[in-house]
């Protein structure tokens, strides 16, 4: 038996190997980004796409070809597939698909503490919750197997302490459900959705998920998913993910109902779970998704206090609820912030940003540190891509003296996931006073670990591919004024040009192209493997 | 065996990280049940990183309750006051000063140098954990590690 102390991202990246999955794709998110490694070092194929909706679009594909797929973001990654999602839950799979959500209650590294559980609900699909990492390499065999027959897409949720939290993993892949050839048949009205084929399409997802209710009371007990532990007949806990560690170990004699499909519920189990104890609760991590929903079926629980909404749970959390302690909890340990490195390529780039006095639509990335002392340069951080429309609308509003002091920061990584959008609206509806959009390029996804992306030329693995031009984008698009520049090695030069094009009415695109100190030196070394030039982003200072 | 309740903490680029895995390693390999978790989203930018390892014949949930620490290892003296509360009263606190900094070859060792004065401390095999240091570092860092290591030892055992 291989027995191993490793992560819940590296169980999923075993499981997928062991399942024969046959693409794994996505965006780096944390605590996401480490699966999609992990399946690359195991010998799996795996790639990284632009953003996750191409990531569950290409995933989607590989399903309708009878194959396995697993598409892997983090929990606001799955706001930018959801579009896809929402139809694909109609159109159904033939192979498997598989989507990881990771969420990230307690927001470690996060701008928001959505809970995904939701999405279940909203796209109608079914959602598997592990609880640490045997849980994830076993439930990702059985989300294949529910994905091929129900021929349905599966969500399945982690959660921060689930993705990087180490235990120990028993890996067998004997259990792993046999593997199909990968084919092609014409099934036209259920993967074309005009609406003449989705309107049955519709009544077929609803009609599986009534199936998969079914199978939730009783089969998704025998095969582990769900789980009951009989105890104290005076407290049932109903618990899902890594809350049902922390709630036996608060609790260790109580009766738990442990929920591993957590849509659909089994509803029947948990109202006779409910009914067989004095006292019911529901402990769940985020918003009381699970207790909202039994309650709405007249399930008899009782819902954590909403101040247990936000952040992460832990051992004397639960306590606490179980407790129905009222006075004030105690902070966790005030921490220091991070930093930029000190020898980072943004220091120059937030120096100048300061000394000029701009406004900065900002976006998320390693430099969104700018906002911190002693820089403290950013104005605004929403999501993926948002400097752009936010720079633009704020151009739109402001008088002409502030609406020229404003720039639209992004990172390269960011810029190839959704810029590019924001640059054509800034072409078709230009402000005014023109625009000025900064495009730090460090060369790599510095933020989540230093991810390979279009634009640095290299392939999740840093073998070489075509590079995404980031300048040839923006001057196709029609951008008037397009330039790169090293701002370490000439700063100066670098504030006479922001200077420069603040004051002109001109469209403009500065890119920033400095590698990231800590990527440098493994950038040298897949430059070097690579043969020949494919991979090489020119040099600032030739194409300006 | 009871649950042992061990935390890292310091800043990032540390090697804080590393100390815990090594510590779950050898601890897995003794045959107990481990688990080990940490926030590490920004860490390599030099902000606080801790990390929690767990070990016994069942553990649960895989982070240290606060106030429940057995050992409390604090590799930045800045780090020592605020992660107190996490320290069970009667816990043991191993902090930087107890490692000279002169007397470690390379300072990025104070890591293993702490694990060092834990591995007489913890009830593992101090020895496993040492085979622990090699198997997570490259052969070229080993010997110094190594060094460092029994000179955690040694300070542990003159107490
Ligand atoms: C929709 C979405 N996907 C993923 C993330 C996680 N994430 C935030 S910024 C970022 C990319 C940062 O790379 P880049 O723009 O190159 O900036 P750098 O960190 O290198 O400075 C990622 C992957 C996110 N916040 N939102
Ligand atoms: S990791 Fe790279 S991009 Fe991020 S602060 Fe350090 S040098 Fe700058």
């Amino acid at each position: 038996m291989d027995r191993r102390l490793c992560s819940g991202d590296e169980a999923v990246a075993l499981a997928a190997c062991d399942a024969g999955v046959c693409l794994g794709t996505g965006y780096p998110g944390t605590p996401s980004t480490e699966i999609l490694e992990a399946f690359d070092a195991l010998g799996g194929r795996a790639q990284w796409a632009p953003n996750e909706k191409v990531a569950l679009e290409v995933g989607l594909g590989v399903a309708f070809a009878n194959a396995r797929s697993l598409v892997t973001m983090k929990h606001v990654g799955l706001n930018v597939a959801a579009d896809p999602l929402f139809t694909a839950a109609y159109t159904g799979v033939t192979g498997a698909l598989i989507v990881v959500t990771a969420d990230d209650p307690g927001m470690a590294s996060s701008q928001n503490e959505q809970d995904n559980r939701r999405y279940a609900v909203a796209a109608g699909l079914p959602m598997i919750e592990p609880a640490d990492a045997q849980e994830a390499y076993d439930f990702v065999f059985r989300a294949i197997e529910i994905s091929e027959r129900w021929s349905i897409p599966v969500l399945f949720r982690m959660t921060t302490r689930v993705c990087h939290a180490k235990s120990i993993v028993t890996r067998d892949p004997s259990a792993a459900p046999a593997t199909q050839k990968a084919y092609f048949e014409h099934d036209r009205s259920a993967r074309v959705m005009i609406p003449a084929n989705a309107k049955p399409a519709h009544r077929r997802l609803r009609a599986k998920l009534a199936g998969l209710r079914d199978w939730a009371e009783q089969d998704a007990f025998d095969a582990g998913l769900n789980q009951f532990v009989p105890g104290r007949s005076d407290l049932g806990l109903v618990t899902s993910g890594v809350a049902h560690l922390h709630a036996l170990e608060a609790a260790p004699d109580a009766s738990f109902l442990k929920l591993g499909l957590v849509h659909p519920l089994a509803l029947d189990r948990v109202r006779a779970f409910a009914a067989s104890v004095d006292r019911c609760v529901v402990i769940e991590e985020g918003d009381p998704v699970l207790a909202e929903a039994l309650r709405a079926h007249d399930v008899a629980v009782t819902a954590k206090p909403e101040r247990y909404r936000f952040g992460e749970l832990d051992v004397a959390r639960v306590r606490r609820i179980l407790a129905g302690e009222t006075a004030a909890e105690p902070a966790p340990p005030r921490g220091k912030p991070p930093a930029l490195c000190p020898a980072c390529p943004y220091h120059p780039v937030y120096r100048v940003l300061r000394d000029l006095d701009c406004i900065v639509a900002g976006d998320i990335g390693c430099y969104s540190l700018g906002v911190l002392p002693p820089y403290e340069t950013f104005d605004t951080l929403v999501a993926m891509g948002a400097a752009l429309g936010v720079g633009l609308g704020l151009r739109h509003a402001l008088p002409e003296a502030e609406a020229r002091r404003v720039v639209s920061v992004i990172g390269d990584s960011t810029f190839v996931h959704s810029g590019i959008t924001g640059l054509v609206e800034m072409t078709y509806n230009p402000p005014p006073t023109g625009h000025v959009v900064l495009v730090l390029d460090n060369q790599t996804t510095a933020m989540t670990g230093q991810q390979e992306h279009p634009a640095t030329g290299r392939r999740l693995n840093h073998t070489p591919t075509t590079r995404f031009s980031i300048e040839g984008v923006a001057r196709a698009i029609g951008i008037d004024q397009v330039a790169v520049i090293d701002p370490v090695a000439d700063e100066g030069g670098f504030a006479a040009l922001l200077r420069e094009r603040l004051a002109a009415n001109d469209l403009s695109v500065i890119v920033a192209r400095r590698p990231c100190i800590l990527a440098a030196a493994g950038i040298r070394r897949w430059q070097a493997q690579a043969s020949g030039p494919a991979g090489t982003a020119p040099a600032p200072g030739v194409s300006v | 065996m009871r649950v042992t309740n061990v935390v890292f903490a310091g800043l990032g680029g540390q090697g804080v990280i590393k100390a815990s895995d090594i510590l779950a390693q050898a601890a897995f390999r003794a045959g107990l049940d481990v688990k080990k978790s940490e926030l590490h989203g920004m860490s390599q930018r030099g902000g606080s990183v801790t990390s929690d390892v767990r070990f016994g014949d069942r553990v649960y949930s895989p982070m240290v309750p606060q106030g429940e620490a057995d050992y409390l290892i604090v590799l930045e003296p800045s780090q020592v006051e605020v992660n107190l509360p996490l320290l069970r009263p009667g816990g043991v606190l191993l902090s930087p000063e107890i490692i000279p900094p002169d007397r470690l070859s390379n300072k990025r060792s104070l890591n293993v140098a702490l694990l060092g004065v834990l591995s007489g401390l913890v009830g593992l095999d101090p020895d496993a954990i040492l085979a622990a240091v090699r198997q997570a570092l490259p052969e070229r860092l080993y010997q110094i590690n190594e060094r460092a290591f029994e000179f955690g030892r040694e300070i542990a055992e003159r107490g």
